[in-house]
Formats: C-alpha cells, structure tokens, sequence
C-alpha cells in the first residue's frame, strides 16, 4: 500500500485478488456483466474486510478533508436539480446520471473510512446560516453515524438500480425523488444543528410521499397519506419541544443557538425535560416505529415500489432510532433514563414478541416483512433503553444489519412480484424447485434476519442482549427483559423459516408458478453486496464495531455524566459546563465557557 | 491486591488448529458454488460408476476434506499425545470478532483430551459416513447439493468441539441446527419433509435460548456487582490476576485429601507428568528465572515493566524473579488493564488469569480454581452464594438453562420431539447428525463445564433424573414401532438419556465413553438399516414402505454383509451376552456410577439405577425385536429374495470398520485392571483426567462384589429381554406377531408415542396459535383501528369544517356579494346615460341636501 511496487505486485491484495477470481467463476448465468460484476463485488468486499482489518492502516492518519460531508449532502441534491434539466425523452440517461451520481456519492462516502473514528467529532463543517437565530449549517460524523452515513450511501444506489429494472413509468420523476431522498437521508445522519436536522427530516417525507404514492399498489394513496401524516404530527412536536429548548438556551446565555453541542448543556427542570424528551421521543418512536405507533409500516411497505420499500426499510426507519439516540437520549439523560425501564419493557413485548407474532399470521409477503421490522427495531429500541456500550453498540451494529437484511428481503420480494404480481404467500409454494438461486439467496437472507451466528443478524441481538443483561438502568427488569428478548429470537425462526417453508418448499402446486424466471443479472447485481456484507458483518464484526465504540464510549460517559447531574431537583433551567474532552466539543458554537477556538473545526 | 495460586489451565500455542475447521468448510463452498458444474461434468464417470457413487468430483472434494481433516486431527491429537499430561491445551486464536467492554469474544480454537476425542469422532465416523453417502446418494439429482451441507455440518460440529469460548461453540451450536434443518429438509418437494426440518429446527432454538440465557445469567453472576460490591458498572472490565501456577497434584492434595478414593476424576497426576513438567521449565530457563504466560484477551499488547513483551497469547517469557508491573492494551475502545505488582518465582511459573465476566471456557474455569492468598477460591465462593430470581443459586439456574439447551440439542425430554420426526432426512444423514455427532452436542457441552456444574448437585440431579427419565420413557416408545428408523430413533434418544446419567451423576468421562462407542455402533446400526432400506427400495415403492419391517424378513439371506454387521452392532448395543462389545463397557461404567454417585443432591442414585436398568432391558427387546423382524424368518414379501441385493462395497466396508470399532472400542478404552483387582484405571479415564479434574465429584465405596453383581443382574436382564425378543420376533415367528402385538398392554399408548406431540400441541403451540391470530386482529383492528379512526374522524371533521366553510363562512361573504350583485343589478337600472336624467338627479339632490341644512340649522 506504500511503494507503488507493492500495488503493482498485486500480491497486498491477494485476497481481494482470489475472491474476484471465485465471483469470477461463479457459473451463474451466462451474462458477462454478471460475472464481472460479482468479481468487483467479491473483490471490493475482500478489500474492504483487509483495508479495515487493524493493524494494516500505517503511517499518519490521514487529514480529514471538510468539505466532505457537505458534498454527501449537496452532491444528490444538486443532482436532483440537474434531472429536472435532462429531457423526459430518454429514460436511459436519466437512469445513468442518476447511477452515476449515487455511486460518485458511495465512492465519495467510503472517504469516511479513512480516518480511524476515534472519540468525537470528524470532518465537521460548520457554516453559518441564519446568525441573528443561532443557526448554523454543521454537520459532521462520529462512530455512531458512520456506518449509517454508508448504509445510506450503499443501499440507494442498489434501490434505485433495482427500481429501473422494474419501474418504467414517469422515469424522471423517479429519478428527481431518489436523488432528493437519498441528499435529505445522509443530511439526516450528519446533521448536528437541530434545524438543519429537522429540515432535512421533513424534506426526506416528501419524496417518499411521492414514491409510494405515484409507484405504490392499489391502495397508494391512503397508504402515502397515512404514512405522512403520522411521521408529520411526531415532527411538530418535536419542533416545539426544539423551540422551547433554544428559548432557554437564549434565556441562559444571552445568544440563541440550535446546535446539538449547545442545546445537549441545558439542563431542564424534570417536568419541562420529560415534556420534551416525549415530544422529541414521540418523533422519533412513530418513525421507528415502536408499538404501538407501528401500524403506518405495514400498510406503507405493501403499497410502495420495491426500491421505496428498500429505502423505507433499510433507512429511513434507521433515522428515528439515530435519532433517538442521538437526539432524546443526547439532549435529555435524565427524562430518558427515568423512562426507559418502561420503555424497554415496551420494546420486548410490545417490539420483539408481539411484531414476531403478528408477523407470524400476515398473509402477504411483505407484510410479514414489515413486522419483522417491527420486532427487529424491537432489538435495536431495546439496547438504546438498556444504555450499556455494549448494547448501545450493538443496536447501532444491529441497525446496519436490518438495514441490510431487510434490504435485501424486501428486493427479494420485488423479484417474485415482478414475476407475478402478487404477494399473497397462498399463491405461491414449492418455488425452490423452479428458481434455485432465487431460493438459496433469501434462504441466506432469512438465516441472517434470524441471527443465525456466522451471519451479520447475529452479532448485533448477542451484544444487545448481553448489554441488557447488565443493564443497571433496566434495574430488576434487566434479566426479564434479556430472556424475553432472547426468546424473540425462537419467535423469528418461527416466523421467517415459516414464510420460506410455504413460499419454497412443498410440491409447485400452482401451475402459474411453473415456469417463474430464476433471478436476472440485475437482480444479481443488485443483491450480491448485500450478501457479501451480511458474511462480511457476521464473521468480521470487529471491524465494524472497533469504529464505534470510542465514539460510543463517548456519549455513554456524557450519558452518565449529565444522569448524574440531573439526580438534583431544580426549579430552573441551568447551564452545564463544556465537555473537558476537546474532542467532543468540535465544532460547537462559541458560548459561556467555550472557547473561541473550539467554534472552528 | 492478593496473589493467586491455582492450577490453572496451561497453554501450548499451534497455529494449525484452525485448519482442521477451515478444511471441511472449504470442502462445502467448493460444492456449493461449482458443484452442479461438477456434478454435469463427465469427469471419472466410469470409475464413479464402477464404484456404484455418484459424481466423483463431487465426491473427491468432499470425502477429500474430510480425510484431510482427519489425517490433521490425528496429527495434532499426536501432538497433543507427546505434551506432559498438564499440558496439553493447544491454543489457537484466528481473529477477533467483538471487544467491547466486557463482551470479548473472537474465533478462538482450543484442543485438549476431551475435543481430541470428539473431533476423531466426528471427522474419523464423520469420514466413513462421507464415503457411504457416495454410494448411497449417488442416483440423486442434487448429489452436490448434499455434500455441501454435510461438509458444512462437520464443519460446524467441529467449531463446537474446538472452540476455546461458548461464542464459539454457539456458533457450532447453531450451525449444527441449521445444517440438520437443510439436511432433514434436503427432499424439500416434500412437504412433511421440509416440515420436520423446521421443527428441529424451532425445537432447538427453544434449546438455544436456554443456552444463551444460562451464559447471560453466568455472564451477569460473574459481572460487576459482586466486585464493586453494590453498584455496579455495567460492562466492566474483567480484572486481571497473576496466578502462580501449581500442578494438579497440590490442588488435589490441599482439597480432596479427605475422602481417599473419594475424588475419582479429581485425579492426582502420575509422577511422571510432574517431573516432566519440572523438568520442561528448568530446562527452558536458567536459574533465577521464571516463566510468564499471557494467553487470555488475545491480540491483546502486553506490556511487562513499561516495555512491550508481545501481543497475546504469549508463553514461555522468561523473566528474571521478583516484582514486575503488567499493563495490557486490550485494544479498540476498551480501557488497558493493569496489575500494578505481581512477582515471579524462581523457575517456578506465573500465568495471568482474568476475574470477572468472560465467554471463554479457560478464564471461567481458571477463576474457579484458583486461590487468593488466603487459601480461598475468593471467585467460587463469590459465585456460589450469588442468588438469582427467586434465591436459586446463580450457579444452579444457569446450568439447569444450559441444560435446556443440551435437551433441545441432544433429544432429552422435554425438547425430544424432533428427533424422531428428523428421520425423514437420508439415512447418512440420521447417522452422522442424529445418532453420532450433533446429538451428543449436550453431553458434550456437559462434560466441557463439568467444572460448573460439579458445584450445584441441584442442577446435576436434574441432569442425571431427566436423563434417566429419557432412557426409559424412550426405550418403551421404541418397543413396537414398525419403521426400522424410527426404532433407531428412539433408540438414540435413549441412549442419550444414558450419557446424560453419566454426565449427571458426575461420572463425565463415563458419559464421554458411551458416547464415543455409541456414536461407532448407532452409526452402524443406521447405516445398517439405510442398506436395508436402499434394497428395498427394489421391491416397494415408497418411503414408508421401505422401511416398514412389516414388509421384510429374512434379509440375512440376501444381505449377508448387513446383516451380520447390524446383529454386532445389536451386541454393541444391549451389551449382552459377551462383555466384550463396546456398549457393555460404558453402559455399565454409567449404572455403576449412578448407583454410587453422591453428587446429585436428593436424588437417590439407585433410583437413577433402577430407572436406567429398565430402560437397558428394554433397549435389548427392541433392538433384537428389530434385528430378528428385519433379518431373519420369512420373507414377507417373496420378491426380496430375487429382487433385493446387497449392497455396493462403499457401503459394506464401511459397515464392517464400524461393526469392528464397535467390537474392540469398549475394551480398549474402558477395560481397566481395577476389574481384575488392581488399581489402573481405563484407558479414557486416564487421559480426560487433565479435563474433568476439577471437577469436584464424590462416589461411594462400593466394593468389586457389588460392583460385580450389578453387572450380573444387568447382563441377565439384557439377555432375558433378548430371548423374549427371540421367542416373540424369532426365526420361527408366528405369522400374526403384529396382531398379537396389539394386545399386550401400553400397546396403544406406545404407538401414538403417549401422545407428546398432541399434548405439546393442545398446551402450548395451539395457545401460541391463538395468541398471535388475537394479536393480529388486534393489530388490525384495535390499533390500527385507532389510527384509521383519528383518520377518519380528521375526515369528518374536515367536511363539518368545509361545509361551515361552505355554508356558513363562505355563506356569509357570498350572501354580502350576492347582495352586492343584486343591489348593484337594481342600480343599474339608474344609470340610464341620459344627461337630463342626470341633471334632475343632480338638482334634486342639492336641493334635498340644502333642505336638510337649511332645516337642521348649519
């Protein structure tokens, strides 16, 4: 990796070299495109596994260069904006710049990896906005949101790919809302500034709005109002509780400001904190979503495109459990520590064994999808309650790993839908017989949805789990809470191998099932990194949790600190001193006790 | 901080040992993705069709790895074979997978004498099946297919044996699970087929959770709260502790020297190892020197006196004597760990061990063991006076739920149930995954933390009840079943609840014992019956049919080979009349230990005695009832005896090596002078003794006259039962045997297998059922009812608004327009454009005006 020489050899990079040469070989299909693409795929995940691999990265880290984040964000935005310019006429352009500028953003975005994540803030870029309100244009990544900002940035891509293959109506539109969505998604992750997170929070419900509402099924446009409304009236609560929290900062310190870093030092008396630690709670928990806020999921998965359920699923639903960790649990300790042994018990039963029981009686594909969802977000929800290290990392590593499974299954489905134009599962049965491929991909996807070890869903339940076991928050509730979590994993088996027993195996009774395509290049391609990655995720976890833990570590002292702090009873508001980890304060506004240095990146 | 002393476990480093796993691993890819290629090709068609197998590129990958594998687990078995008795622990750590505060986990490999006896099991049984298979499944269209699974469960079953912590060996435990439900299911067009799958599949979750949920309660026991004593931070590091290493003999003399015999796997190393020991560390180090090891927190950096003295694991550094610090960077996130002072003796040798919450096997055991400076297992009294819910002891309630786990896995009562239902898989597949290696995963796991559950006689006499309970209860189901692998089934079950006895009663290597002559001669007895049923399969049509008994008789004469191999096997099995059949050996080891065991708190041992003689009668009725219905008398169909034929060399070598290694196992490893008088020990005891010696376990003195007449009375029942077998099912069987059949008592019971399944069904999956349809309909209608309702009742109250919008806001301006309009029409007619019209108005109008002034006086 120093000498050219060694690049030249290939021999650094043997395993990425061998792992090319088997996808390479894989005899699928008769497509080249398929073959090379499986070996770029094979030999990008091999890379990444011995980029990321510790000990390898030598010399001096890299300097982080700070426009980065904000060309992520820009970059589809602008892209969006270029679209509506391209002629209507010819779909293949629209289809390509769009690719083309979702992958320069993943190529961009694996810039990210570079920078080892140690505790605090990286590449922030702060840019004033509107000054006489404290607002400011700053975003930046820690561990927390990194992997999300890659999730992100993987899997719109492999939606939008996929939704050209099946979409082919009002193209350019399609085109515009993908771009725009995926600009607001990454906007939403590295957002610190609450303005600029409740924007791009809102900005990314109108282009899905839009995608289940012109490409949904039969019942798209209840399903797209349903699903707006509900994460609408989460938001405005959350945008009053925001206005309040600055009114006081303003109150405290004499300037108004609507960062994170500023906001997360007020201190509220305990009745105004709960007020709003619920209204940013609620927000976030209908988006997740947690029961009972659940039930615009099902109804909003069935009816959007494949690419839509793809993106709602692996990622947007991502946002509200970042954002409840990043937001209620960050700007409110205390109000989330007194609730959260009740919310966990909320997440297990409500999340882990009523979703897996639900979803055990749905009669259509997706459905039992979206509740899944529910009871995997259960997992997730519950190790932010349980606020260990352990389990947080492992919900932040579990949100990747739905994020991927999911994904994946929800593609899945697309390809039986495309063949078909059903999702009932009565319609189908016995299909392994006629689509093996087909079959053997979501038999390894439905293993990883149900943490079978070896897989990447495994992992994360394990940690979050053992993190709840020994959970003090939990108090007498924490080994109630693991057992019961433990034994949604049974509920899941139950429920997934269920699904694929009555879609695959048994006679192909249906004669219309007889002569269903196995899956096509595209599919493929579009499927093939999110199985590498549930291997890569299951048997190399370290690699992506080494990237977290410091930044988790981080908030979780910070957590700890202002619980503590908080135990006093107080009638007032007041003002908490700047973290003493400089680190931690990148970025953040000039105010009483900041130093003016640290308001520059 | 106190110095420790223990004998705590040492580590010899290989860098090997990965590969055994990796080999069959690689086996089960290959098939995997170019297997069908493979199996299209025309590569070695006419030696595989010489040799009666299928594909032969298929077949050299996979039966490939598993020789492979199994020539490398001899090796290292040889290796380990030449290490001093204490020593022999090779260690082997590949990568990490998770270090997060105390959640430490990576892939990291362990072989002592207990995995060295399971891993030549697996890939050496493992092997012989592989090669059966070839011939057995070589008419399949999905002949490639199958390798792959079954190179893959070998693969996974080796991760259970060979993993060093429960991370991974739960990822064996899974992996195991999974591949016997691909492999149950590998006819998956049949839907009763794939059905069976999924049930082993949910039952051993079932299994699993228990498992995970015993590990957490034991993760949480040895967690912060006892260290810090009262609040505790949750994910804390485990500390570290530098132990002084003693040998075996000092922990045996300081702790059993009361009761003589009385500790029999808490054996005293033979004099020899000490030496070898001494003399291994004297002559690697000069005087003044001392050896240090640090093999926990691997890849960890280890710093002894402020420099770097490598990354773990780590042995054999010499240090000179005295006090030195340890700092250790853990790396990633975790915090160092340091011991600020920890001395070392000259040549003596000092080990570092963690206190606190670990997943690995070695760190949990190593606590257990060692001793502050006081004399006290500071660590193992702590944990035995933890309470968990309801005042159970910690230790107690995390072995009865690892336990769970070990029933869901190998069969036991309550989780049994998908075993026999498992036999819709091929019958290779009954043989390796259900009889010989996945489920005896639970005694395994048994044996692997004798150590733990050693200290809590509760959970041990649930152990030794439960499975005393399963011999029996099984036994009796086998008595009339028709299907020959059903009765092989039960059989299996049966024989596990037996290992479990041994393991339950503390006689763990006893239980490791019949579970290796067990896997030899129950995998012969299925492989054995899989050529039965693969003859058959010439004159009936149809599963059922071929391995209904019903429809065979007299195959001796047709399948010499088969035959003779399944009647020693039979032998093997009930262990009559000749003791020199592996079965008799270790059954009777485990009845002896039951009967003398003061391990298993209230349960008495001669209960588990007389439960478990039972039960070994009952296995001599239906084995021979099986062996005389199948091979000897009529045949009950006449075309056998032109149609059926034995079958191909693949597949009766490799009946005869396992007939033999039934034959000569027991005797080999079990035999023991003590028998005869003397003092020896078997063979087997003798080198798990490394293994099991800490567990701290107490038997009765019984005396060789009694130990004598138990085997008596056993060997008579065995070989009463047998010629009632005879007399019933013999050559001259009436022809209405199964109609008498029918009358004796328990007949109905038994075949409807006392109707567990049903009761299953009718108490706790049809509630289930229920449960999620209420749930769903709540979901539907309750809560989404809710939400559509706000929905609905914001679109009422939208049109009540639009309509007062409508009629009554909007009303109001309109009506004002309206007016407006309506006034300005009737104006309108004013403006007529005629300038005298005008005029007059304009006269009118000032004069009106002028009037009003003039008259209100302005």
């Amino acid at each position: 990796m120093s000498s050219p020489a060694d690049v030249l050899t290939l021999w650094g990079h043997w395993p990425a070299v061998a792992a090319a040469a088997v996808g390479a070989l894989v005899p699928r299909g008769e497509a080249k495109q398929t073959r090379i693409a499986l070996a770029v795929f094979a030999a990008l995940a091999a890379g990444l596994v011995g980029h990321l691999w510790p000990g390898v990265a030598t010399g001096a880290a890299p300097t982080e260069w700070p426009g980065l984040l904000d060309l992520l964000v820009v970059l589809p935005i602008a892209g969006a904006v270029a679209v509506l310019f391209l002629p209507r006429q010819s779909p293949k352009v629209l289809r390509r710049f769009t690719l083309g500028v979702l992958l320069v953003d993943l190529v961009f975005s694996l810039q990210l990896l570079r920078v080892p994540m140690t505790r605090g803030w990286h590449f922030v870029s702060v840019h004033e906005w509107v000054p006489s309100l404290g607002i400011r244009w700053h975003v930046a990544v820690d561990g927390m949101s990194l992997w999300l900002v890659l999730l992100t940035t993987l899997i719109t891509p492999i939606a939008a790919y996929a939704s050209f293959g099946s979409i082919k109506t009002r193209v350019k539109e399609l085109c515009f809302a993908l771009l725009l969505l995926h600009g607001a998604m990454i906007g939403g992750f590295v957002a610190l500034d609450l303005l600029v997170f409740y924007v791009f929070w809102e900005l990314m419900l109108v282009p899905m709005y839009v995608m289940i509402g012109v490409w949904g099924g039969p019942d798209k446009i209840k399903a797209a109002i349903k699903f707006f409304l509900y994460t609408m009236t989460g938001s405005v609560l959350m945008l009053a509780a925001m206005i309040y929290m600055v009114v006081q900062y303003t109150k405290l310190t004499g300037a108004p400001s609507f960062d994170l870093l500023a906001l997360q030092r007020v201190l509220l008396p305990r009745e105004a904190q709960a007020l709003c630690f619920w209204a940013f709670a609620i927000a976030f928990l209908v988006k997740v979503p947690m029961f009972p806020l659940h039930t615009w999921l099902p109804d909003a998965h069935v009816q959007a495109p494949t690419g839509g359920s793809v993106i709602l699923a692996a990622i947007m639903l991502k946002l509200g459990t970042y954002g409840y960790l990043r937001f209620a649990m960050g700007l409110f300790p205390g109000a989330s520590g007194l609730n959260t042994a009740n919310l966990a018990g909320v997440a297990v039963l409500g999340g882990i064994l009523y979703g897996a029981l639900v979803a055990w009686k749905q009669s259509d594909i997706k459905r039992v999808i979206a509740y899944s969802s529910v009871a995997h977000l259960g997992f997730v929800m519950l190790g932010l309650f349980a606020v260990t290290p352990s389990s947080i990392s492992g919900s932040i590593l579990q949100m990747v790993n739905h994020g991927i499974s999911t994904g994946a299954l929800f593609l899945l489905v697309g390809v039986l839908y495309d063949r078909r134009h059903t999702r009932e599962i009565a319609e189908y049965g016995g299909i392994a017989k006629v689509m093996p491929i087909y079959t053997a991909l979501w038999v390894i996807v439905t293993l990883a949805s149900i943490g079978v070890p070896g897989t990447n869903g495994f992992v994360g339940e394990f940690m979050v789990i053992m993190g709840t076991m020994v959970s003090p928050r939990l108090r007498a509730f924490a080994g109630i809470d693991a057992t019961l979590a433990a034994f949604g994993v049974v509920l899941g088996a139950v429920y997934m191998l269920g699904l694929t027993q009555r879609v695959f195996f048994g006679p192909l009774s249906n004669p219309k099932n007889r002569h269903l395509n196995d899956v096509t290049p595209r599919e493929t391609i579009a499927l093939a990194p999110l199985v590498l990655l549930v291997f890569a995720i299951g048997l190399f976890p370290a690699l992506f949790v080494d990237r977290m833990k410091d930044s988790v570590q981080g908030f979780y002292d910070h957590y700890q600190y202002v619980w503590g702090e908080g135990r006093v009873e107080r009638a007032n508001a007041e003002l908490l001193p700047p973290s003493s980890d400089p680190a931690l304060e990148r970025g953040a506004p000039p105010g009483p006790g900041v130093a003016a240095a640290a308001g520059e990146p | 901080m106190p110095e420790f002393t223990g004998p705590v476990q040492h580590v010899e480093l290989s860098t090997t040992l990965w590969l055994i796993a990796l080999l069959p691993l690689l086996g089960s890819v290959t098939n995997a993705i170019f297997g069908r290629r493979l199996q299209k090709s025309h590569f070695g068609h006419d030696l595989a069709h010489k040799l009666h197998i299928g594909s032969l590129g298929v077949t050299l990958v996979a039966v490939g790895a598993m020789l492979a594998a199994f020539a490398l687990s001899l090796w290292h078995v040889a290796k380990l074979l030449a290490l001093p008795e204490a020593h022999r622990f090779l260690f082997c750590h590949a990568w990490e997978m998770v270090r997060i505060g105390s959640v430490d986990f990576g892939f990291d490999f362990a072989l002592d004498p207990l995995s060295s006896v399971m891993i030549l099991i697996i890939t050496g049984v493992g092997t012989l099946i592989h090669v059966y298979a070839a011939a057995y499944m070589h008419h399949d269209g999905a002949y490639w297919r199958f390798f792959a699974y079954l190179n893959l469960f070998v693969f996974s079953m080796l991760l259970l044996v060979l993993g060093d912590g429960f991370m991974v060996m739960f990822f064996g435990w899974e992996g195991v699970g999974l591949c016997s439900y691909l492999l149950i299911g590998f006819w998956y067009d049949d839907y009763a087929k794939a059905s069976a799958g999924m049930k082993a599949f949910v039952t051993n979750r079932v299994g699993d959770w228990g498992f995970v949920t015993g590990l957490m309660l034991l993760f949480w026991a040895l967690g912060g709260a006892w260290l810090e004593g009262g609040s505790y931070q949750p994910d804390n590091l485990p500390r570290l502790a530098a132990v002084a290493v003693e040998s075996g003999e000092a922990e045996h003399g300081g702790h059993e020297a009361g009761g003589e015999h009385g500790a029999v796997t808490a054996k005293a190393h033979d004099a020899d190892g000490d030496d070898a020991v001494g003399h291994h560390a004297k002559a690697a180090h000069p005087q003044g020197n001392g050896t240090f090891d640090f093999t926990v927190l691997p890849g960890a950096k280890v710093y002894v006196d402020g420099a770097l003295a490598g990354i773990s694991p780590l042995t054999g550094k010499s240090l000179h004597a005295g006090r030195h610090t340890l700092r250790v960077v853990p790396g990633g996130g975790t915090d160092d760990l340091e011991i600020p002072s920890f001395s070392v003796e000259a040549g003596g040798e000092t080990m570092v061990s963690l206190i606190g919450p670990a997943l690995s096997f070695r760190s949990l055991h190593d606590q257990l063991v060692v001793r502050d400076a006081a004399g006290h297992h500071t660590v193992r009294e702590g944990l035995q006076s933890k309470k968990a819910w309801g005042g159970v002891g910690v230790i107690t309630l995390a072995c009865l739920c690892l336990f769970l786990g070990a029933t869901g896995k190998s069969a036991q009562i309550p989780l049994f149930v998908w075993l026999p239902d498992a036999m819709a898989g091929p019958t290779p597949v009954s043989a390796l995954i259900h009889a010989a290696t996945m489920v005896t995963a639970g005694v395994y796991m048994i044996a692997r933390l004798s150590w733990l559950f050693a200290l809590s006689p509760v959970a041990s006499g649930v152990v030794a009840l439960v499975g005393a309970l399963t011999a029996l209860f099984a036994a009796t189901i086998g008595l009339y079943q028709y299907d020959i692998k059903k009765v092989l089934a039960y059989s299996t079950v049966s024989q596990l609840g037996f290992m479990f006895i041994g393991v339950g009663v503390g006689a763990y290597w006893a239980g490791v014992f019949h579970l290796m002559t067990h896997a030899f001669f129950k995998a012969c007895l299925f492989l054995g019956s899989g050529s039965v049923i693969h003859g058959m399969h010439a004159v009936v049509h149809g599963e059922a049919a071929a391995q209904d008994m019903r429809k065979m008789g007299g195959l001796k004469r047709v399948m010499p080979i088969t035959s003779r191999t399944y009647f020693v096997a039979c032998l093997a099995i009930t262990a009559a009349p000749f003791p020199l059949f592996a079965g008799f050996w270790s059954k009777d080891e485990i009845l002896w230990r039951a009967f003398t065991t003061e391990n298993i708190a209230l349960v008495p041992g001669a209960l588990i005695y007389a439960i478990g003689l039972a039960a070994a009668a009952c296995t001599s009725f239906y084995m021979w009832r099986s062996y005389y219905l199948t091979f000897e008398g009529e045949h009950a169909l006449p075309k056998i005896a032109t149609e059926v034929h034995e079958s191909p060399a693949a597949i009766t070598w490799v009946l005869v090596v396992l007939a033999a290694l039934s034959t000569v196992a027991g005797v080999l490893f079990g035999f023991s002078t003590h028998l005869l008088g003397g003092h020896g020990e078997p063979m087997l005891e003798e080198w798990l003794s490394p293994v099991l010696q800490h567990a701290v376990v107490s038997f009765r003195e019984g005396g060789l006259g009694l130990e004598y007449a138990l085997m008596a009375l056993s060997v008579g029942l065995a070989i009463a039962s047998w010629a009632l077998a005879k007399k019933r099912y013999g050559a001259g069987r009436p022809a209405d045997w199964a109609a008498r059949e029918e009358g004796l008592p328990l007949f109905d019971a038994i075949q409807h297998k006392y109707w567990v399944d049903e009761a299953y069904g009718a108490a706790i999956i049809g509630p289930i059922l229920k449960l999620r349809l209420v749930l769903a309909d709540l979901d539907k209608w309750a809560i989404d009812g809710i939400v559509n309702g706000a929905g609905v009742v914001g679109r009422a109250a939208a049109w009540t608004s639009g309509a007062i919008d409508h009629h009554l806001v909007d009303g109001a301006v309109n009506f004002v327009a309206d007016r407006t309009f309506a006034a300005g029409e009737r104006l309108r007619t004013v403006q007529t454009g005629r300038i005298q019209s005008y005029l007059y108005g304009l006269v009118g109008g000032v004069l009106f005006f002028a009037c009003l002034g003039y008259f209100l006086g302005r």
